[in-house]
């Protein structure tokens, strides 16, 4: 029986040779103002690749 | 490395270095726990005897069990290794292009909210307004030090902004004016108390600004509290109406209902709930950062409460998603297919690099959060960065530039965290603003859990034993 599920996710290694254009937003700038985190940010690349 | 958890019955797996994530039952979650120091005989045995009772818990099913682990780790999917780390100061001379501005139009505001890190918009400083000929000066400055990046962002930050609106408008006709010939797109944010929010303001915001970023605490008593006009009163009844108002007519555009929860609403989530209820989708609620001796500082007695809160948002969400009122909660928003690569997740949000904060007068910080430390000062938009040592200790702060994150699991959604908060906690940027990161580590649980969740849902498996 199948006991794990695992998600779709872009493959960070892969990143390392398609990532880095740099065009995607800055972290602080959209809501929070007093935090890091990138993880909710979105690529753009990815964005634009999806449309 | 691998961070194993259980929340709200779900069993999940989440492989750092890849950045895959796993939804597990409890067989698997233990033999996955047990994977890096256990042989694949001790993973059996002690399994065989946990599980003594289950009819699906054989020696045949464990070993199918262990090879579709030991498939995951040869795709590279579990226990992947840590191929960055040599490389993250590379990573960080890479891009160091300048592409967003906050641009602090106005030091002054028409609230006097007691836990403003702007200290009532003045940053320990003057009052001021940003006149035009910097605000246009700022904006040359950013194209001419953004080499090839052609989005750009500019926020109006304050103090309030919209006490200076005029100067706001013109230096937007300004952006769109050089965009074809710089080959450029600027993407503005307007951060605002709503309080001059009028059809003005509306029709304008939602013509030209990629995400409005509106302030509220929540309910009424909470909001009051602390967000009050500079005559004492609260400022619910006067905005509220206004951002509805406001956000009935911003269609499918950006905008957050922002705000900030301190000791005295420790129940945030019913802040967060109510936002919803009255009719706002895009929420981000922000812990105070404070001095530990102000009375609305949170402390680490308050973690527990913090966290049940978090989980019980999370849990609200899937509940009223499932009734069809869903609401994006801005912390836990991932996108696992499409979200930051590895270059993002290492270099972080860019302050004193990428991001710069611009004062009225033109001079250059590396965040809104250091504006008025003169130790903080970088330079000025017409002779640029002139403190290179400090953009350098900027450049270099990083996801692995802290000893403290070396084994966290979280550092390649945190990047390190915020050095504004680290300076503000410890007295350096490289220091780890520990409160923070427990409140994080919580936040990006909740946030993996609702993918997981939400994936199940959309593959019938939701009350699966994953």
């Amino acid at each position: 029986m199948k006991r794990i599920q695992t998600l779709k996710t872009r493959d960070l290694k892969e990143s390392v040779k398609n990532g880095g254009c740099g065009e995607c937003q800055t972290s602080c700038q959209s809501a929070c103002k007093t935090s890091c985190g990138v993880a909710n940010q979105q690529c753009e690349k990815c964005m634009h690749e999806s449309k | 490395m691998v961070h194993l958890y259980k929340l709200n019955g779900y069993n999940l797996a989440l492989d750092v270095f890849s950045g895959s994530v796993h939804a597990l039952d409890e067989v698997a979650y233990d033999a996955v726990s047990m994977y890096e120091t256990h042989t694949s005989a001790e993973i059996k045995k002690a399994l065989l005897q946990k599980y003594h009772d289950r009819d699906d818990v054989t020696e045949a099913e464990l070993d199918e069990l262990l090879v579709e682990i030991e498939g995951l780790v040869a795709d590279g999917k579990l226990f992947t290794e840590d191929i960055y780390e040599n490389r993250a100061f590379d990573f960080k001379n890479r891009h160091t292009e300048l592409k967003a501005l906050c641009l602090h139009v106005a030091h002054t505001c028409n609230l006097n909210c007691s836990y403003c890190f702007a200290a009532q918009g003045k940053y320990h400083g003057e009052r001021a307004l940003m006149s035009f000929e910097t605000g246009k000066r700022a904006l040359d400055f950013l194209v001419e030090n953004s080499g090839s990046r052609k989005n750009l962002e500019v926020d109006f930050f304050g103090g309030e902004p919209l006490m200076n609106f005029d100067v706001v408008k013109r230096l937007v006709a300004y952006a769109r004016s050089i965009e074809q010939e710089k080959n450029k797109h600027f993407r503005f944010t307007l951060t605002t108390n709503g309080v001059l929010l009028d059809d003005e303001v509306t029709e304008f915001a939602n013509r030209e600004c990629h995400n409005v970023v509106l302030s509220l605490d929540g309910r009424k008593e909470v909001h009051d509290r602390l967000r009050k006009t500079v005559n004492g009163a609260g400022s619910y009844d006067v905005i509220v109406p206004k951002f509805q108002e406001f956000v009935k007519k911003r269609g499918d555009r950006g905008y957050y209902v922002r705000g900030t929860f301190t000791k005295h609403n420790l129940d945030f989530t019913n802040d967060i709930l109510h936002m919803a209820d009255l009719g706002f989708t895009e929420l981000s609620m922000e812990p105070v950062v404070c001095a530990p001796d102000e009375e609305y500082a949170l402390s680490e007695s308050d973690l527990p409460v913090l966290f049940e809160q978090y989980e019980r948002l999370a849990e609200e969400m899937i509940e009223r998603k499932k009734e069809g009122r869903p609401f994006t909660f801005y912390h836990y928003m991932l996108d696992l297919d499409g979200g930051p690569c590895i270059y993002k997740r290492i270099s972080g949000c860019g302050s004193g690099t990428e991001y710069l904060a611009v004062t009225p007068w033109g001079e250059l910080y590396p965040c809104h959060q250091f504006v008025g430390d003169p130790k903080y000062s970088m330079g000025n938009i017409y002779d640029g960065v002139t403190n290179l040592a400090l953009q350098q200790e900027f450049k270099l702060c990083n996801a692995y530039a802290r000893p403290a994150c070396r084994d966290c699991w979280a550092k390649l959604y945190c990047s390190g965290g915020c050095a504004a908060n680290a300076y503000h906690a410890t007295g350096s940027i490289k220091g780890v603003y520990e409160y923070g990161c427990a409140l994080f580590k919580k936040r990006i649980e909740c946030a993996v859990m609702l993918k997981v969740a939400d994936a199940l849902a959309q593959e019938g498996n939701a009350d699966a034993a994953f």
